[in-house]
């Protein structure tokens, strides 16, 4: 069982009041950009065994998006935070280098 | 006019915990920035109360505040008095950007009363409910049961719980079943 804390409403939520929304930070490549971008955006995905970042919707709840950065492996939940950001805040990060030496997730590390 | 009736009109369930359908309930959903000073000032003239702090209720009665997500806010008002307060919070919140809507028949709203009244609730919802971590006046929107609802802790000894109309016998017979399945003697021991 999952539970995800979620920064707008600030509460503890269980995964079944929550809807997974896929790979966060996707980058969107829309008119204009060449065949490969567009087909990167639309279907290339990491999918890794081991640290994850994803979007989540607290459908249940508040009805807000929101991002986590959690172990696909051992569920162990390294942070969440809002969906109004590039990339994942450096205090996350800095504690799944701690957590997880080594790690990459397409271009970070 | 159509006579106007709630969901379950006031249907009851005795037991360690009373369930009963509140009848017609005045609710007014609430959107935009929570932080504009006029938001709050037409909630405190609608219902003499301050804007409740994220993840809480404060309610007297029939009328009363509920934060529902960090832009929505639910108003209780008395039944009769909702398309009144409505067009009272249209006229004061003219020019901002936000959105008031009468969901008063929508929605059902229920009384939960009686000593294990966190229990009942705890069967049916993914939420902390000990009384330590659930103190009077704490709101949860969650799900009971298959359905979405939201609840807060009235006093020591009940809460009352709204749900969407169209579930409302649903959520009662839910309620009334976990009521009558009794306490586990876990949260209150």
């Amino acid at each position: 069982m999952l539970t995800l804390y979620c920064p707008c409403c600030g509460e503890d939520v269980d995964e079944t009041d929550l809807h997974a929304g896929g790979e966060a930070h996707l980058k969107r490549f829309g008119p204009g950009s060449s065949d490969e971008e567009f087909e990167g955006y639309l279907f290339m995905r990491e999918n890794p065994k081991g640290v994850h970042f994803e979007r989540w919707h607290h459908t249940y709840g508040c009805g807000k998006w929101f991002l986590a950065a959690r172990c696909t492996q051992t569920l162990e939940v390294f942070g969440t935070y809002p969906a109004q950001t590039l990339e994942p805040p450096k205090d996350i990060r800095d504690k799944i280098t701690k957590k997880r030496p080594g790690w990459t997730w397409g271009a970070l590390s | 006019m159509s006579d106007v009736i709630s969901a379950l009109q006031g249907r009851t369930a005795e037991g360690v915990v009373t369930i009963q359908e509140m009848g017609l309930c005045g609710m007014i959903t609430l959107r935009g920035d929570l932080a504009d000073p006029k938001i709050a000032a037409i909630c405190r003239d609608l219902t003499g109360h301050d804007l409740p702090a994220k993840g809480h209720a404060t309610t007297t009665g029939e009328t009363g505040l509920a934060w529902m997500s960090p832009d929505e806010v639910l108003i209780l008002v008395p039944y009769a008095t909702s398309e009144v307060a409505l067009s009272m919070a249209q006229e004061a919140l003219k020019g901002s950007h936000f959105l008031a809507f009468d969901v008063s028949d929508a929605r059902a709203m229920f009384q939960l009363t009686g000593k294990y009244v966190h229990e009942i609730l705890a069967k049916l919802a993914p939420v902390d409910l000990d009384p330590a971590h659930f103190p009077v006046g704490r709101l949860r929107r969650s799900r009971l049961g298959q359905v979405a609802a939201a609840f807060w802790k009235v006093d020591q000894d009940s809460f009352r719980v709204v749900c969407f109309r169209s579930v409302a016998d649903y959520t009662f017979n839910l309620l009334a079943a976990s009521a009558k399945a009794g306490p586990v003697d876990h949260l209150n021991g």
